[in-house]
């Protein structure tokens, strides 16, 4: 075979792989809108679920998720940036550092639904916050905690070695060089994890299934210790729970749920592409 | 007389990386108000000499010290503060490394970091540190401005003035002239002269003529020893040790 043809063929090949991947999140985008998009309405986004969910909107279940990602996200950003800045900037590489990033690791692989059972044990019965967006947040908080650690770590270890040298050599100690060196150059990368756990919080049903997600509560929380519905528990439960439901209004909250998290990415991507730019070294 | 004047004083020093030893038994003094300049080929140990000096060294892992480094009589390991040891003995780099925030702000950083908020104390430090290393005039309009965007000179320039805000005691120079052209360098070198009458200078250098135009006593470093150490001018005419000779006139290195 000529190399002309060779490389003809591997390009194929790896233009092809590349549409493989575009393609499914196309499909599923382009379905997901066909059937759902009718059920966006003002009422549907902003009102209460009525009749057994079969009418009415999904606001509780909007408002319960933001509330959850918001509860995961304050508890797991400023643990996790401070485990970065201490696993990063302060501990030398010994077995008890290798041991606590290997322990990270592991912790993104476990799956959703044992977080979810962890939680229960936690949260829920041992601290007794019961079934409550507290629970829910902090069981969320947990799963999502090792993309922010791992985010945050890389961020740390971009910002060129030398800034902490030049600052350290300017008579700063350790804490003020991480403060006032390494921490503002590292805030996009930590910023970009941080939307990234987001996307994952918002869009899991199983950690919440056992710790906050309420079946049909048409009602808005009124604190922490309250359960509430949320987007992905709604949506598989009117999906697979209650029989009469219209397609589109299944559809539609997919919809919802999706934009949700797409919105988070595209905040992500915008904010990381607008601090490369002011990058300069 | 000459002792009263040590600025360091460094017995029996010993450096080792892990089990790789860096330096082997250094004694010297280095005078107040001199330039003092070591020259060396590439892992001598001349670098890691002077980090030694602002305990820059103990950043780099597995580091590890023995023998003494005393400033005026003061052991900079036991007697001092690693913060105040490092104002006082400031260093400039081979790479003009400002950091990526504005001329003046680099400048002030230091003093920030100690705490300092009045605007005039700091006014008057980028000021006088400016004309001090010669940038002043060049920069005076545009403080605010990045110190990335000045050039490669301006910017060790400025590395200098960066130090001089502090009103450091000892100034360290690791090779700062190794990426710049030859009129840059010789502005460097013009201020270092006259720098001197301030403050005391370490100059590590891989240019040996650079040792000769502006040293007062040199030290030549080779395989983590210290070979020899004389006048500058007796070491560039009459050098006792065969290897002197043999590096100062290029014969390797």
């Amino acid at each position: 075979m000529s190399p002309r043809l060779t490389q003809k063929i591997a390009f194929t090949v790896l233009f092809l792989a590349t549409l493989l991947v575009v393609l499914p999140v196309a499909v599923i985008l382009a379905i997901i809108v066909a059937k759902g998009a009718s059920a966006i309405s003002w009422e549907f986004l902003f009102s209460m679920p009525r009749d057994g969910m079969t009418a009415g909107g999904i606001f509780p279940a909007i408002l319960g998720t933001l509330y959850l990602v918001l509860g995961a996200v304050l508890f797991a950003v400023p643990l996790g940036v401070l485990a970065a800045v201490y696993l990063v900037e302060y501990s030398s590489d010994n077995r008890f550092s290798r041991l606590v990033k290997l322990a990270i690791v592991n912790l993104a692989g476990v799956p959703s639904v044992v977080y979810g059972l962890f939680g229960l044990g936690i949260f829920v019965t041992f601290f007794r916050f019961g079934a409550s967006i507290l629970s829910g947040s902090l069981t969320l908080g947990i799963m999502i905690l090792p993309v922010i650690i791992t985010s945050a770590r890389e961020a740390l270890e971009s910002v060129p070695r030398h800034f902490r040298t030049v600052s350290l050599s300017l008579g700063a100690s350790r804490w003020q060089t991480v403060r006032h060196s390494v921490l503002p150059h590292a805030l996009p990368g930590i910023l970009t994890g941080m939307i990234l756990g987001l996307g994952r919080a918002a869009g899991e049903t199983a950690p919440i299934l056992f710790t906050v997600a309420a079946f049909y509560l048409p009602r808005l929380p009124q604190s922490v210790f309250d359960q509430t519905m949320a987007l992905p528990y709604h949506l598989y439960v009117i999906s697979t729970q209650v029989p009469g439901i219209a397609e589109n209004v299944r559809y539609g909250t997919a919809l919802v749920l999706l934009a949700l998290v797409l919105l988070l990415n595209l905040a992500a991507i915008v904010l990381r592409y607008r601090f490369r730019k002011r990058k300069k070294w | 007389m000459v002792a009263a004047a040590a600025k360091f004083a460094i017995s029996g020093l010993h450096v080792h990386y892990g089990k790789i030893c860096a330096l082997r038994d250094l004694n010297l003094d280095i005078r107040a108000h001199e330039i003092f300049t070591v020259i060396g080929p590439a892992n001598s140990g001349k670098s890691t000499f002077l980090n030694c000096l602002n305990r820059l060294i103990d950043l780099a892992p597995a580091s590890r010290l023995s023998g003494e480094i005393r400033l005026d009589g003061v052991d900079i390991r036991a007697g001092l503060e690693v913060e105040s040891l490092r104002r006082k003995v400031g260093i400039v780099f081979a790479l003009p490394l400002p950091l990526p925030i504005s001329i003046y702000e680099n400048i002030v950083y230091g003093l920030r970091m100690q705490g300092i908020r009045d605007a005039a104390v700091l006014d008057e430090a980028v000021e006088r540190s400016l004309r001090e290393s010669y940038l002043w005039d060049e920069v005076k309009d545009r403080l605010r401005s990045p110190a990335m965007n000045l050039s490669g000179g301006q910017q060790q320039r400025l590395c200098m003035a960066r130090i001089l805000a502090g009103r450091p005691d000892v100034l360290l120079f690791d090779e700062p002239t190794s990426g710049l052209d030859p009129i840059s360098t010789a502005r460097i070198e013009e201020t270092m002269l006259v720098l001197k009458e301030k403050y005391t200078i370490v100059l590590v250098t891989n240019n040996v003529a650079q040792a000769a135009r502006v040293g007062d006593r040199t030290a030549f470093f080779l395989m983590s020893e210290m070979v020899e150490l004389s006048e500058t001018s007796r070491m560039f005419t009459t050098p006792v040790d065969q290897r002197t000779s043999d590096y100062i006139t290029g014969k390797f290195g």
